[in-house]
């Protein structure tokens, strides 16, 4: 009995130890998930974000057809980055609408005419309201939303040339 | 005169050429007026994680997506909502993690255990030694 007691500290000093290395050799993953997944998007009613293209309602995404929600901004690098990938997405025939996050439609509409506008609706979200309430962190993300307005799937980051025949299959499956 | 004019004009003219770089939201860096209410936001503020710069609370970044959150809880007071409502509401859309204030979730009870369980061991050793120095 008292020889495990004497060895009671330095097993769990080697606990720690063990615990620290697991928390320093494991990959570090920062990307925050929506919790809306799976659920109903919650009501927006945004105003336009571009000269040509109208603005975005969430009734709008209820359209008994899968399409995808691409949160992006003019001011964001990947997001200029993941621009061809979205215009292939397009060419697949998929509708694509987005919402600009703290934007102004000058920029939105230089950004649009340099890398292509593959969007059907672009809504403006100037002080990222619409944002925090999808439970987005960031730009650029592309939500999956099925044909009753459900979120099913969000992809976090820009979207690269290998993503695009996930989120066909992902579309495929929301129908 | 001619150029004093002209350097008014310049100071005139900068915010115009500056119009597509979006100020601030308009609570994010302003107080409620109700010094309560201010309290009340500035308390959920420093509980809430920046999305952005993740180990800072929204209270201390500048990330213009935590000044966004800043003026969207100071509006939402101002309407009445409670601060743990609006917690809430944020928990809902990011998870445990987006809340500093530690909750009662069973992932939690060793963590609201440890102090007692430690305090009794404490207890235990110190009635032990006691025992021991009695007899001695």
């Amino acid at each position: 009995m008292r020889t495990i007691w004497i060895w009671l500290p330095l097993g769990l000093f080697l606990a720690f130890v063990g615990l620290f290395a697991s928390g320093l050799f494991k990959p570090d993953d920062r990307v925050i998930h929506s919790r809306l997944v799976g659920q109903p998007l919650p009501a927006f009613t945004l105003p336009a974000a571009a000269s040509d293209r109208p603005a975005l309602a969430s009734s709008d995404l209820a359209t008994g057809k899968p399409r995808l929600l691409n949160i992006f901004a003019s001011w964001c690098v990947p997001c200029a980055a993941e621009a061809p990938q979205l215009m292939a997405l397009k060419q697949a025939g998929v509708a694509i609408d987005a919402i600009a996050i703290r934007d102004a439609r000058p920029d939105v509409d230089g950004f649009l005419r340099r890398y292509g506008n593959p969007y059907a609706r672009i809504g403006l979200d100037a002080r990222s309201g619409v944002q925090i309430a999808l439970g987005s962190s960031g730009v650029p993300e592309t939500f999956v939303i099925d044909g009753r307005g459900r979120i099913a799937y969000q992809h976090i980051g820009d979207i690269r040339a290998d993503d695009v025949p996930m989120l066909l299959a992902r579309l495929r499956d929301a129908q | 005169m001619k150029l004093i004019l002209a350097l008014l004009l310049a100071l005139l003219a900068a915010p115009v050429a500056a119009q597509t770089a979006l100020p601030p939201a308009p609570w994010a860096d302003r107080q409620i007026p109700d010094a309560a209410q201010e309290r009340r936001a500035r308390a959920l503020m420093e509980t809430i994680r920046c999305l952005t710069c993740q180990s800072q609370s929204i209270a201390d970044s500048n990330a213009s997506m935590a000044g966004d959150m800043r003026s969207q809880i100071r509006e939402r007071i101002m309407a009445g909502e409670q601060p743990e409502s609006i917690r809430a509401w944020l928990i809902a859309r990011y998870g445990d993690w987006v809340s500093y204030e530690p909750t009662a979730a069973p992932i939690l009870w060793p963590l609201w255990a440890a102090p007692l369980l430690l305090l009794g061991l404490g207890l235990l050793l110190l009635r032990g030694r006691i025992k021991r120095r009695r007899g001695a």
